[in-house]
């Protein structure tokens, strides 16, 4: 697989390491109420769609970015690609407004 | 049999070869197949179950008969096709699957009880007495199945493995992929042609049609000419793309030195990962046959290959040979035969309306029913309407249509599409390899004219596709006779019918499989084995798969075929290695003292990676307990030094890395003053506890974080995930210094005294750089460097850290400073020997499976702030695992414990239910001069000074331990406060 | 009919006119009383002891394509009983137990060959944790043996002894353990629940669940609607879709690990090696075939094809290994969707809708639990209490916190 890093370009997979689904930047609020059944749905429930996944990548033997990749699990062509930390202070933003 | 006319085999050379201990002559140009046969040798192998004599069925790499074991000592190589393998000087070919000899094969045997072997038999009998199947039936089969052997010596040969990158790939070197081919590099792309075969021309250098009125062997000449002229092109013989994988990458393994009597230093194959914008897939097609009884005597070959032998190779399997055929394509080979000067006895077409296109004997709207002769084809009978005749013949060509090779178009499981009028399986064109066009026989435009032109075509496209003007070359004038054909899949009958030869399985087990309803294609395969011998059914599928729609009354198109997988075909499994074994195996990461420890006697281990020294063994030690027992006790009594390197080194700086630390850490960071080093647990996210270090602050903006080794690259990867990811509004920035200091651990008493002498101008004394201080500083003149005083052993102990290239100079000078203070190097055995001591956890404690609580450091998971994994370390069954770390001592202090052994209760039963825990650690602790060990046990900490036992089962030991604080060494300690 | 050696003889001198079909076809039925979502190996197993020990009647397996299609049909084929957690070990030697006595319980011979399985130790912290493993097999009443290098050169001279970039240092063997047909499971089980009645559906896709109430009634199918009083799904490998289909979200996600096998040789590799220094493990079929495999390719996916790099690192785990298999050829390379759970151990349990169960999350490990999993799943479906063997397979384990986690990984699935 080729992952089109948003600086660098296309780049060899096994350049990178998976993590999982992209929901794992969304890390609920410890204070919340309830939070102990939102960490664990969090930590444990996935939607693990065959389709459209939004996923984390991590550029290890690369420039140790974090990205968020657009994939579709039953062809593995990808969508999209971006800097997880561009999706995270997006998303941060929005939550702020 | 002499040789016939004609060929592109180079007659003015010869090489020698041997096949089973007798020796042969053939010619460069020749595979071991063609030199076989121009030896008169038919019999080339023996099938897999009922050990039939068989000769080679075609002339390429879809070869299920002509398998040899070629080589000899570690080189031997079991299965190779002889069609595929080039012949050079001094070859040595044997036979397989056959004892004593290939002629004369014991297990022959099998033959005479075949009704017996019938599909599936096995899954039916056997089983009475149950014993009896390791024991007795399955020694028998195994020894029995199974092809050619391996040496069972290491590989001695060297592989390699490269990456290459293109515009256009063009899988197959025939007509439409050198029109390809052509047609792009002259676009200027870049371009890779790659053929399995040794030659360019594919099919066009088995056939006699004509190019622009001369011989096709011109036009191939003149385009290699050309090829050689464009720099953007790679042509690559001997090479097989064997499989198509994502975005574009395909496998390539290319046999460099096969054909060479010896690779000399040279690689034998290279893996090749060739990432592709676009692929033009020109692999041909396969002829398939006609399934009748006993097809499979040697001699019997496809009509196509025994053409290519004529033509290319110039060899004819008999003087006398007969063709049988469903279609026009059968007819060239019974006439380019004829020109040859063999003899044709016969062309039998199984269509009526048939027209003969030569001078032979012609039998239209009949079959071959039966053929006669073991170890070699005496004589075929011929069916018609009017009744039978027995005709005599040495060789028999049999063409049943070709099915179109689409194999890499299906790779991405990809389903091809019927074609009824051509009567075959093509590319559907979608839902393959993303970027790969079929173009030529292999889509199913099979005559000469029509592949060169859909070559072209389709490498227009493809050019078009990335923005690349090409134009059509100008292709040479070519025959374009449509083939007709007439359905026809297998010629009934009483006798068995080979329709996968390898396998052995004939029309009667596709019949059986039907009548017991294993009637889809994959049940079918799974209880024949059809299509699961070595060329993955390549000559055998297509007409299985029609006889089953035949007797399910399904057309074919609903039948459908099995899954096409990678590889295309066999590839050694050293190639796929690409060369990394032995030693290469693995990087090795060296620490930065290595020289220095190997010049000092040290015994190395394995840690990941890392090799770091175990011990230093010294004159007259013999065992390694002595040499840790030492080792250890100096450093209590002395000073030691280890390199402790191998560390995980994370810098953090930035306005909020203190805030960011609080929440990877269990315990809070952004406390710590400047200056101070604190210990640090991190929880994973669900809680339970995944690594633990110290954190010392630098400066206001500036932590060093330290990690096991183990987990350096998972703690980093984590931290960034944190920083990036889940608070990207802090502000800092993370970067690994593992391999930028070389950091050495100088434990012990006189540890103070021995660091003194290199510090510049520090005043270590406990008033000034107290316990748990740190701080950057220069040493030995300069140097610049960071302090950490910090104990894993209990003892007073710094750790210092220098630029990696430093690290060989600094335990050099300790050494020569601290003589007088009788310095010792120490090992990670004692390492480990000091820690368990001080009861402090480690990889064995704090393996994924356990918490804070139970590693008794519960407390430090902060109630005040969140970070990582403390909601989730509150869960009821984390809270409520009531094991905990606590020490152990033998009651007999001389008893070893070891660790892996489980804990029971004096008394209690020894099983699952009564278990009650397990030891993680032990050693010998030459301060306590006892066995001690650590582990975690239900209510430990309310049970110190219980006796219990720790059993040992495996190895049938159990020991009685009495539960102690795991801090045996100075558990106030008041050591490392010195 | 009976399949016996008589049989084939007495068949063989007949002209193999008296075989019947191994099952039936049947079309199905508007009601039954069990409905069992999944024609694999699990499915099957569960089906044939809801019939036989549990004595069940109207019973009836829905199969999207042909039975043992799934991950029965492309497995590497290895049982064992090698675990270390008391959540794990006790239902995996339960699962050896049924494997020993499996094909006269079926009368099909699926090839069940206790060849024994050697799991490599490199180093003093592996040998530990090996024999903490091999304590709690013992003390689960399964066997295991820790053997020293000399002891695993004399079972397999022919691994790398001598130029090893992690030298091998001993073994744990658990000599039960071994090899089945994994097809010949499917087939077996398959036959002996429609010989007792069961209707096994092939090409029949279950599109969704009838749930009236907060009850299951019944399933919708590609072959109309079928009624059912219990409904257990075993879909592994397409877990998280079925149950998305009855609103659910499991602590599951889907990933592809890749199987291997080389061209037929003759015998050498007598039982099972892994090679924990990499990522590898092999065996050699009775047919001759070299059988290995390697770690998950590690990113989610349905495809069922996995890429080079994983391919690339299991030849040259293979090589390190044992670099006398270095000139056999790779024949074919497949993958397998796995249901990586969580914890990397399996769900037996009820869901919080009445009368659905489920039966997934096996990960890699899915083949050696067949018999206790169609064991257990009956249990569960038939009494509505779990088997003791499969009791801390629940749901909310994860919520709760009580983890099967034997390598330690947490909540990573690709690291399981």
């Amino acid at each position: 697989m080729l992952i089109p890093h948003p600086l660098l370009g296309p780049r060899d997979a096994e350049e990178f390491t998976y993590m999982g689904d992209a929901s794992l930047i969304a890390r609920p609020s410890a204070s919340d109420p309830g939070a102990e059944q939102a960490f664990s749905d969090y930590v444990y429930l996935r939607d693990n769609p065959a389709g459209v996944h939004r996923e984390l990548w991590f550029h290890e033997a690369g420039d140790r970015s974090w990205i968020v990749v657009t994939r579709n699990t039953l062809t593995h062509e990808i969508l999209d690609a971006q800097l997880a930390r561009d999706v995270a202070l997006a998303s941060a933003a929005e939550a702020g407004e | 049999m002499s040789r016939l006319p004609g060929g592109l085999i180079d007659r003015g050379r010869t090489h020698s070869f041997t096949f089973d201990g007798k020796a042969y002559h053939g010619h460069p140009g020749d595979t071991l197949a063609s030199a076989l046969l121009a030896n008169d040798v038919r019999l080339m192998g023996r099938s897999f179950k009922y050990h039939r004599p068989r000769g080679v069925f075609t002339s390429g790499s879809e070869e299920p008969n002509a398998l040899v074991e070629l080589g000899t000592g570690a080189r031997r190589e079991p299965n190779t096709r002889a069609t595929v393998a080039e012949i050079y000087d001094g070859l040595v070919a044997n036979s397989q699957n056959r004892f004593p000899s290939l002629s004369f094969d014991l297990m022959g045997v099998n033959d005479l009880f075949a009704p017996f072997f019938a599909a599936g038999f096995y899954y039916k009998t056997f089983m009475w007495p149950a014993s009896f199947w390791e024991k007795v039936y399955e020694p028998i089969i195994r020894r029995a199945a199974g092809l050619g052997s391996l040496s069972m010596d290491a590989d001695p040969d060297a592989y390699d493995k490269g990456f290459l990158h293109c515009d256009i790939l063009v899988i197959g070197a025939g007509p439409a992929g050198l029109a390809a081919a052509l047609t792009a590099a002259r676009a200027g792309a870049q371009v890779i042609l790659a053929d399995e075969d040794f030659r360019l021309g594919g099919r066009l250098l088995s056939e006699t049609h004509r190019l622009d009125d001369a011989p096709a062997q011109n036009w191939i000449e003149s385009l290699e000419a050309e090829f050689d002229g464009l720099p953007k092109l790679r042509v690559m013989r001997r090479t097989t793309v064997f499989g198509a994988y994502d975005h574009g990458v395909y496998g390539a393994v290319e046999r460099v030195a096969d054909h060479l009597p010896d690779a000399g230093t040279g690689v034998r194959q290279t893996l090749w990962r060739i990432t592709a914008k676009r692929t033009v897939l020109a692999a041909g097609a396969h002829e398939r046959h006609i399934p009748f009884a006993n097809n499979d005597r040697p001699g019997i070959m496809l009509a196509g290959a025994m053409r290519a032998y004529a033509n290319r190779w110039a060899v004819s399997a008999a003087d006398k040979i007969a063709v049988f055929t469903n279609n026009d394509d059968g007819h060239r080979t019974a006439i380019d035969l004829a020109a040859k000067g063999v003899e044709v006895a016969a062309v039998v077409d199984t269509r009526s309306w048939a027209k003969s296109r030569g001078d032979y004997p012609f039998y239209p709207g009949a079959t071959v029913s039966n053929a006669r002769g073991r170890t070699g084809l005496v004589s075929i009978d011929i069916n018609y309407a009017g009744g039978t005749e027995r005709l005599e013949c040495g060789a028999l060509g049999v063409s049943g249509g070709w099915n179109a090779n689409v194999h890499l178009a299906s790779h991405h499981r990809a389903r091809p599409v019927w074609r009824e009028d051509i009567l075959s399986f093509v590319p559907s064109g979608h839902g393959g390899p993303p970027g790969l066009s079929a173009a030529g026989a292999a889509t199913g435009r099979a005559t000469t004219h029509a592949a060169l032109n859909d070559g072209a075509r389709v490498a227009a496209v493809a050019l078009s596709d990335l923005g690349i003007d090409a134009l059509l070359p100008d292709l040479p004038k070519a025959e374009d006779e449509p083939a007709t054909s007439q359905p026809y899949w297998h010629v009934p009958g009483k006798g068995r019918a080979w329709v996968d030869f390898q396998n052995d399985v004939t029309v009667k087990d596709i019949e059986l499989a039907h009548k017991e309803n294993m009637r889809p294609v994959e049940h079918l395969k799974r209880w024949t084995t059809l299509g699961m011998a070595t060329d993955q059914g390549k000559t055998a599928n297509v007409t299985a798969l029609a006889i089953m729609a035949s007797l399910t009354g399904k057309p074919i198109a609903k039948t459908g075929t099995t899954i096409f997988r990678p590889p295309y075909t066999g590839v050694s499994i050293s190639v796929l290695g690409g060369g990394d074994s032995g030693q290469n195996f693995r990087p090795r990461r060296l620490t930065p003292t290595h020289v220095w420890a190997a010049e000092n006697g040290a015994e190395f281990v394995e840690a990941g990676q890392w090799l770091r020294a175990q011990y230093y063994r010294q004159p007259g030690e013999t065992d390694a307990r002595t040499s840790v027992d030492r080792e250890a006790a100096a450093v209590r009594s002395g000073v030691g030094i280890c390199d402790v390197t191998t560390l995980g080194k994370i810098d953090v700086q930035g306005a909020d890395a203190g805030a960011f630390l609080d929440r990877l850490y269990c315990n809070a960071m952004a406390s710590l003053p400047v200056g101070k080093v604190r210990y640090g647990l991190m929880l994973r996210e669900d809680g339970f506890a995944y690594d633990d270090g110290t954190c010392a602050r630098l400066g206001e903006d500036h932590y060093v974080v330290t990690t096991t080794t183990a987990n350096a690259g998972l703690v980093y990867r984590n931290m960034e995930f944190s920083r990036q990811c889940l608070w990207p509004n802090l502000d800092l920035q993370l970067i690994s210094t593992t391999d930028a200091w070389a950091q050495i651990a100088v434990a012990g008493p006189e540890s103070r005294t021995l660091l003194s002498r290199v510090v510049d101008g520090v005043d270590l004394s406990n008033q000034a750089f107290g316990f748990m201080a740190c701080r950057e500083l220069t040493v030995c003149g300069g140097l610049r460097a960071r302090l950490f005083r910090v104990s894993f052993s209990g003892e007073l102990a710094y750790e210092i850290a220098v630029p990696s290239r430093y690290g060989n100079a600094l335990m050099t000078q300790l050494m020569e400073v601290g003589a007088d203070l009788g310095v010792t190097p120490y090992g990670t055995e004692a390492l480990g020997v000091l820690r368990i001591e001080k009861g402090h956890a480690a990889g064995p404690e704090i393996n994924g499976q356990t918490t804070a609580q139970m590693l008794g450091l519960g407390g430090m998971v902060s109630r005040k702030k969140d970070a990582i994994g403390s909601v989730m370390s509150r869960r009821e069954g984390l809270v409520g695992d009531k094991r905990k770390l606590v020490g152990f001592v033998p009651v007999d202090r001389q008893k070893r414990i070891v660790a892996g052994s489980h804990l029971f209760s004096l008394g209690a039963r020894h099983a699952t239910e009564t278990d009650e825990g397990w030891i993680t650690s032990a050693c010998h602790s030459p301060a306590l001069d006892s066995f001690i060990a650590l582990g975690f046990l239900e209510n430990g900490s309310q049970r110190l000074g219980e006796v219990i036992v720790a059993a040992n089962p495996l190895e049938g030991s159990q020991v009685s331990v009495r539960v102690a604080s795991p801090h045996f060494v100075d558990p106030e300690g008041a050591r490392q406060r010195a | 009919m009976k399949y016996s050696g008589f049989r084939v003889v007495a068949e063989a001198l007949f002209g193999h006119k008296g075989w019947k079909p191994l099952w039936r076809d049947p079309d199905p039925k508007p009601a039954y009383d069990f409905v069992i979502v999944g024609g694999g190996g699990h499915g099957l197993a569960t089906a044939y002891y809801l019939a036989k020990t549990f004595a069940e009647k109207r019973i009836a397996v829905l199969e999207k394509r042909w039975l043992g299609s799934g991950n029965i049909g492309r497995n590497t084929t290895i049982i064992r009983s090698n675990y270390l957690l008391p959540g794990n070990e006790p239902f995996y030697e339960f699962s050896m137990k049924l494997w020993e006595g499996l094909e006269q319980d079926l009368n099909f011979n699926a090839m069940v060959s206790q060849r024994g399985i050697l799991n490599l130790i490199h180093s003093d912290a592996q040998r530990d944790a090996y024999r903490r493993r091999g304590n709690a097999m013992l003390l689960a009443g399964a066997d295991a043996q820790l053997l020293d290098r000399e002891a695993v050169r004399r079972m397999y001279p022919y691994l790398n002894f001598d130029n090893a970039r992690f030298p091998i240092k001993g073994g744990l063997l658990q000599a039960r353990a071994g090899t089945a047909r994994h097809d010949g499971v499917a087939w077996g089980y398959a036959r002996g629940a429609d010989l007792r009645g069961v209707d096994i559906i092939q090409n029949c896709e279950v599109t969704g669940f009838q749930i009236e109430g907060g009850k299951v009634v019944g399933v919708e199918t590609s072959r109309g609607p079928i009624k059912a009083k219990k409904c257990g799904v075993c879909v592994a490998g397409s877990s998280s879709r079925v149950m998305e289909k009855a609103g659910m979200r499991l602590p599951i996600e889907s990933h592809v690990i890749q199987a291997f096998v080389s061209e037929g040789l003759k015998p050498t590799i007598n039982g099972v090696i892994t090679f924990g220094a990499g990522h590898f493990y092999i065996s050699q079929s009775d047919k001759g075939g070299l059988v290995f495999g390697g770690d998950l390719d590690g990113y989610n996916t349905y495809a069922q094809r996995g890429n080079l790099p994983v391919v690339e690192d299991v030849a040259r785990c293979g090589m390190a290994l044992m670099p006398a298999i270095g000139r056999a050829r790779l024949l074919r390379n497949w993958g397998g969707i796995m249901d990586m759970s969580m914890d990397g151990s399996p769900i037996i349990d009820r869901t919080p809708i009445e009368g659905l169960y489920f039966n997934g999350g096996w990960c890699y490990g899915g083949f050696k639990a067949t018999p206790a999993s169609g064991y257990a799943f009956a249990h569960l479906l038939s009494t509505d209490a779990p088997h003791p063997t499969a009791a801390a397979y629940r749901l909310d384990r994860f919520a709760r916190g009580y983890l099967i986690d034997e390598k330690g990984a947490g909540a990573q699935p690709n690291l399981h």
